[in-house]
């Protein structure tokens, strides 16, 4: 019994951080301009599609340098039209203008790329892994091009993690996320500042597409990730980047494990019939979550003085 | 009656010299000192928000180097305006100067942005404090120094040098600054400024919100940062008692108009400041009937 459990929380965890990654694009925009950017999926879509397609042209990866330069350009882009028309607005209207660029961004994404499903071949290791194979029957399963993504993440999470603590330009954009105008009062430039940070999300946004959509094939759902990301910013806080991390890694076992161990409860309890736990389980936890630790398990604490 | 007035009265600044130099006039203290030692300089300048509501009216002032300058008048008169007009914070509020020519240290400046004039030393300290939150106090000072370039060294050693103005921020230096004290998100805001080695401060309502005995020390540390790092400060208050007392020289704002102007010291012997700023009146108190006579002499005035 143990064997499979173990097996089914390894599978979690890595698929945990898959949600992570995700997750990570909303935290860094969300901490930089306190916006929350309802569009992230999207860009994940656009990213992968960008990816994809470039890439029946080019090697993988030229491709992927150009996927950057697109998504910087993008980034350009909706600092230019959008944001740096809404400074200093109410943190609802610039999530409303997120969702406009959502919308613009699903229809021109098949504009440009085209609306079918399309691959994305990053070469990596198919065969799954077995190890401890002494300790259990069988050995314990595991996917290699997730142990992959896991370990590309990591890196990009103490990367950005360092570079919001320590440097100059990540104090800086924590100053912007906390009060737009005082940073421009001490000469902090916000127009550079949020190009720079929907740059880091759109790079960020791209390391996902390409894993989701090494994964399940690059289409439209590839944008519906997005809302797996959601719980895991609840349960993780929405200003942490760590948080993001435990978060997504917190979901993806969980919802595995509801499944396996749960299930069988539920049905020989109640009678159900059983399975679709992985779909709800996530909210449900992000719904408790809510109830008791509103700011999430590393979000910055709701400062109010009385 | 008013437009004669005001007409003798441009032609009057336009010439040399004033035959009351030292009662309070309507001229600006540039005429009399040479441009040479003016930091900060407003010619005429009109504000409009949302392209519609007229703010600022023609407002002229001038702030000669080293000095601290108060910018007086009740809610609403335009200090606010008037500090991010300079700052060129305005434009986040959606208003805009349509008129007239702000000039620091001799340069037109209104074209540049925020982060370009504390680039060249001209940085305001926001109304409210406006302190970075979830940043410790320490990580606020760092913020101040983004503009800077010239190396970590220099930055500690300014830190430390704001410490020493500000030495309850050393004992605070690790807290998170949104659970600091309002004197001491003050001071911190004051110290982030300073960090960006201004040349000039642009002071937005030090007093607001404060106790009258932080009050008295913060003015006391500005007036110390005035005289010992030759910092210019344009200071905006209501607190017309405190600022008078600390400033060279003042402005007194009504209506996005300067209606009075002159040495501090002359302001805060002048009867009308002194009754309707200092609620100091001759006597015995007089009714509201002497806000009309008020009111009328406010539009000569104007």
């Amino acid at each position: 019994m143990l064997g499979p459990i173990l097996e089914t929380l390894i599978g979690g965890l890595l698929t945990g951080v898959l949600y992570s990654l995700v997750a990570l694009g909303f935290v860094l925009i969300f901490k930089a301009s306190g916006v929350f950017n309802f569009a992230q999926g999207v860009m994940v879509l656009f990213a992968a599609l960008s990816v994809a397609r470039l890439s029946e042209f080019f090697p993988m990866p030229i491709a992927i340098a150009l996927a950057v330069v697109v998504m910087i350009a993008l980034a350009y882009a909706i600092e230019f039209l959008v944001l740096r028309r809404l400074v200093n607005q109410e943190g609802i209207i610039l999530f409303m203008a997120t969702l406009g660029v959502t919308y613009f961004l699903e229809g021109f994404g098949q504009t440009v790329w085209g609306s079918d499903i399309y691959k994305i071949d990053l070469g990596m290791p198919k065969n799954p892994i077995f190890v401890l194979e002494s300790v259990f029957p069988g050995g314990l399963l595991i996917d290699p091009s997730e142990l992959i993504a896991a370990l590309i993440c990591a890196i990009m999470v103490v990367a950005l993690a360092i570079f919001f603590q320590v440097t100059r330009v990540g104090r800086a954009l924590r100053a912007v996320a906390d009060d737009h105008q005082a940073a421009q009062s001490v000469g902090i430039p916000l127009n550079q500042i949020w190009l720079m940070v929907w740059a880091v999300a759109g790079i960020v946004a791209l390391v996902a597409g390409m894993m989701w959509g090494a994964k399940l094939g690059v289409q439209f759902s590839l944008s519906l990730v997005a809302l797996k990301a959601l719980p895991v910013l609840i349960l993780g806080g929405f200003t942490s980047i760590p948080g993001a991390i435990v978060g997504g890694l917190i979901i993806g076992a969980g919802e595995k494990l509801a499944e396996v161990v749960l299930g069988p409860v539920l049905i020989r309890m109640f009678d159900l019939a059983g399975g679709g736990i992985e779909n709800w389980f996530a909210y449900v936890l992000a719904l408790m979550f809510l109830l008791v630790r509103p700011q999430g398990l590393f979000g910055e604490k709701i400062i109010e003085r009385v | 009656m008013s437009a004669p007035v005001g007409t003798v009265d441009k032609t009057e600044a336009a010439a040399t010299p004033p035959p009351h130099a030292s009662a309070p006039s309507r001229r600006s203290r540039a005429d009399g000192i040479g441009a040479a030692s003016v930091i900060l300089a407003l010619n005429n300048i009109e504000v409009v928000y949302n392209h519609v509501i007229l703010v600022l009216k023609g407002v002229s002032l001038s702030v000669p180097k080293g000095h601290i300058v108060a910018l007086l008048g009740a809610n609403g008169a335009g200090k606010s305006t008037t500090l991010k007009a300079i700052s060129n914070l305005l434009r986040a509020e959606r208003g805009e100067v349509t008129k007239g020519s702000i000039l620091f240290e001799g340069d037109e400046v209104h074209s540049l942005t925020a982060n370009d004039l504390v680039k060249r030393g001209c940085i305001q300290v926001m109304e409210g404090r406006h302190c970075f939150a979830h940043l410790t106090i320490e990580e606020n000072l760092l913020t101040g120094a983004y503009t800077r370039r010239d190396g970590n060294a220099a930055i500690k050693r300014d830190i430390e040098n704001v410490y020493t103005y500000f030495p309850r921020l050393r004992e605070r230096r690790t807290s998170i600054a949104g659970y600091t004290s309002g004197g001491e998100q003050q001071m911190c805001a004051i110290g982030r400024a300073l960090m960006s080695r201004p040349k000039m401060i642009l002071l937005d309502e030090p007093s607001m919100g404060l106790a009258p005995q932080i009050v008295e020390e913060i003015f006391g540390i500005v007036k110390n940062l005035n005289v010992k790092e030759g910092v210019s400060f344009l200071l905006a208050e209501q607190n017309t008692n405190m600022a008078l007392r600390y400033a060279s020289y003042g402005y007194i704002l009504e209506n996005g108009r300067v209606v009075l102007d002159g040495e501090a010291s002359a302001l805060s012997e002048n009867e009308d400041v002194k009754e309707f700023y200092l609620g100091v009146a001759e006597g015995k108190r007089k009714s509201f009937r002497d806000l009309k006579h008020y009111k009328r002499r406010k539009r000569w005035l104007a």
